[in-house]
């Protein structure tokens, strides 16, 4: 009988087993590399309605964060400011500019400024700004230097894991609660011994459980 | 010295004096003739069911679990009782062809082929579930372990983890111990059919079988290595199964006695489908010279054992209940008896505790028609332990307030019956294109395979 298959065919099922192994990994590792938010979202800097710069206002100008987010100590919310709270400046400053025609028209009762949300968590996240910066999470911890943004960009991946990474080692990233708005700040050299006094002084324990933030 | 044993012969495992070569005209012709009418007429229909369960399924992901029956208190509803009514379905197949081998039971070459494929197409109805139960279907590999941006990781803690692996692995050693009996027979059809095509589809599955002396040495080490492990597996699965409820604190499910208890249910049910599907396919393909009466008998024999060990289990339940002095343990046991859910458990108890006793008569196991109807009896039955166990711990519980009724929607029916088309689709197809039966073994059993009679002589 002619044989049905040529020889090299032995090696076919060999093959497939070994190929099999291989694409599910690789399959497994692009889902893990590109569809994580540390690839997809870092980087998110929507065009705002005006351009607003951070670079000027925070950083050369060197306003406080909470100048214009107020809610961040006190609430969950930290707060997009109303166009008041820019022209308690701007009604004597570039009152001419026409960058600003968007905030005089909203000022003088037009539509309010459309801002677009950069950190966007899921709805069944809840985060709270009061509890972390009370404690002394810098806003660079979680926003970057903001004081070095023409436009406001998502600096950090903002996923479950990243949380998880400070909330199962919270040491790194404490600092004097009054320190919280201070861009570029530098642990000290004793920060592990400064940090275990903030833990111990104000009873941080973060939650690793999944109520802690999926109530 | 005289004989204190006597050799009593063991009745022919194939009847009609067949030789090897009608054997396997008799099984592989199956495969290469044209089918039979009543095969469209089945597929057809088994097709429909699959389209429901598939449009069900659709539903189901676009609309949310809200549309199953599910609701305060009772949580869990038709989806886990199905899931574990099939994998305790799936249980024969592995008994059958691994702890049944490891006896040497001659009898069930007759039967291990067709019992595995029913084994992994149960196994398969049951995976359906956990698969679809959880709603989100888009974030089910959450139950695997793999690497994420969440930091999610399985909880290891969890009998519902456990059961992930069981199944798989259960699924797996199945499929593969099911793949390597079926290489010989794979050949025997390659070196048969006409089509150039099916013998190249053939080919691809036989792995180039020759029937060599090496080869089958080879093939026998393997059968017996898997048998060897996929032994522990028939104890394995339903025992963890039996987790998902009894590693729980609900009364009712909270009991040590689960493990064992479920484990003889699913080889009751088991052999039970493998009953009714047997008596069909016998009738249908003229087997009756391979799957013979005495295997009838001998499978009903199983039946009555696995029957009496679960009613032993359900009377135990109730002296436990007892016996422990908790007040919570003894009023979910009476709320199973006289509550709302009493129909259910007797129905129960009737189906899988009173009808398997007619098999005490000799006369009744070797009874085709009796056998049939009760093996289809017992699978009811099974259904409605699975559906009590589930729905009555869950209804009542600790808080008379909350308690509530459990009914289920038409979507669970549905979905219920769908899961047959999706079973009959694949054995169907498996009736049409496999060889049903081991034909490279059941020559091994023949007597023809014992020209001198040795076993007579030496017995």
């Amino acid at each position: 009988m002619a044989q049905l298959f040529p020889e090299w065919s032995n090696r076919v099922p060999r093959l497939l087993l070994v190929g099999l192994i291989l694409k599910i990994t690789f399959i497994v590792f692009l889902f893990w590399y590109f569809g994580s938010p540390e690839y997809l979202e870092v980087g998110y800097a929507p065009k705002q309605p005006i351009d607003y710069s951070h670079r000027l206002h925070a950083g050369q100008l060197g306003m406080d964060c909470r100048y214009c987010h107020g809610g961040v100590e006190v609430s969950a919310e930290a707060g997009i400011p109303t166009a008041q709270t820019c022209m308690n400046c701007h009604s004597q400053i570039k009152t001419d500019s026409e960058k600003l025609t968007t905030l005089f028209a909203a000022w003088s009762g037009g539509e309010p400024i459309e801002w677009v949300k950069v950190h966007q968590l899921p709805d069944y996240v809840y985060f709270n700004h009061s509890a972390h910066v009370s404690v002394g999470v810098g806003c660079e911890s979680c926003h970057g230097r903001v004081d070095r943004m023409e436009v406001v960009m998502q600096a950090e991946p903002l996923s479950m894991g990243w949380c998880l990474d400070c909330h199962t080692n919270p040491e790194p990233h404490l600092r004097p609660a009054e320190l919280v708005t201070t861009m570029g700040w530098i642990a000290p050299d004793n920060q592990f011994q400064l940090a275990s006094e903030i833990i111990a002084k104000k009873n941080i324990a973060p939650p690793i459980y999944c109520n802690g933030c999926h109530r | 010295m005289s004989q204190s044993t006597t050799y009593v012969p063991e009745p022919a495992l194939v009847k009609g004096n067949h030789t090897f070569g009608s054997i396997t005209a008799l099984i592989a012709d199956i495969s290469e003739k044209p089918a039979p009418t009543w095969w469209y007429i089945a597929f057809g229909a088994a097709n429909l069911l699959l389209g429901l369960l598939l449009v069900l399924i659709g539903y189901l992901v676009y609309e949310g679990t809200g549309i199953w029956g599910i609701t305060n208190p009772v949580g869990w509803g038709w989806a886990i009782i199905n899931f574990v009514w099939w994998v305790g379905i799936g249980h024969a197949g592995t008994l059958i062809s691994a702890i049944l081998f490891l006896f040497r039971q001659g009898w069930r070459t007759a039967i291990n082929r067709f019992a595995e494929a029913m084994t992994i197409f149960a196994v398969i109805c049951a995976l359906v579930f956990p698969g679809i139960h959880i709603g989100r279907i888009w974030v089910a590999y959450w139950m695997f372990p793999i690497p994420n941006s969440m930091q999610m990781w399985p909880n290891f803690n969890s009998p519902l983890l456990w059961d992930v692996f069981a199944v798989s692995t259960y699924f797996t050693v199945s499929l593969l111990f099911w793949f390597v009996g079926l290489v010989p027979d794979f050949a025997t059809l390659r070196d048969r059919v006409k089509s150039k095509l099916a013998a190249k589809i053939y080919g691809v599955l036989a792995l180039g079988w020759t029937g060599g002396n090496r080869q089958w040495q080879n093939y026998e080490k393997s059968y017996m290595i898997l048998a060897g492990l996929a032994t522990p597996l028939v104890l394995s699965v339903h025992t963890i199964v039996s987790f998902d409820f009894a590693v729980s604190i609900i009364p009712g499910w909270h009991t040590t006695i689960f493990p064992p208890y479920f484990v003889a249910g699913a080889i009751f049910s088991g052999f039970a489908m493998v009953m009714t599907l047997m008596l069909i396919a016998r009738k249908l393909y003229g087997l009756k010279d391979i799957m013979t009466d005495d295997h009838v008998e001998k499978m009903n024999l199983i039946i009555l054992v696995t029957g009496n060990m679960v009613g032993f289990a359900y009377i135990m339940e109730f002296f436990i209940a007892w016996y422990s002095g908790v007040t919570y343990e003894k009023a979910a046991f009476i709320n199973r008896a006289m509550g709302p859910y009493a129909w259910a458990y007797w129905t129960m108890f009737l189906c899988n505790v009173i009808s398997p006793q007619f098999f005490w008569s000799k006369k009744m196991r070797r009874n085709i028609k009796v056998s049939f109807i009760l093996s289809i009896v017992v699978n009811i039955g099974m259904w409605f332990e699975r559906f009590v166990i589930t729905v009555t711990s869950l209804a009542q519980d600790f808080l008379p307030s909350s308690w509530g009724y459990y009914s289920p929607t038409w979507v669970d029916i549905g979905t219920y019956i769908g899961t047959f088309g999706l079973f009959f689709t694949f054995f169907l197809l498996f009736l049409r294109f496999m060889p049903m039966v081991a034909i490279a073994e059941i020559k091994m059993v023949m007597p023809q395979a014992d020209p001198h009679h040795y076993d007579e002589k030496h017995g």
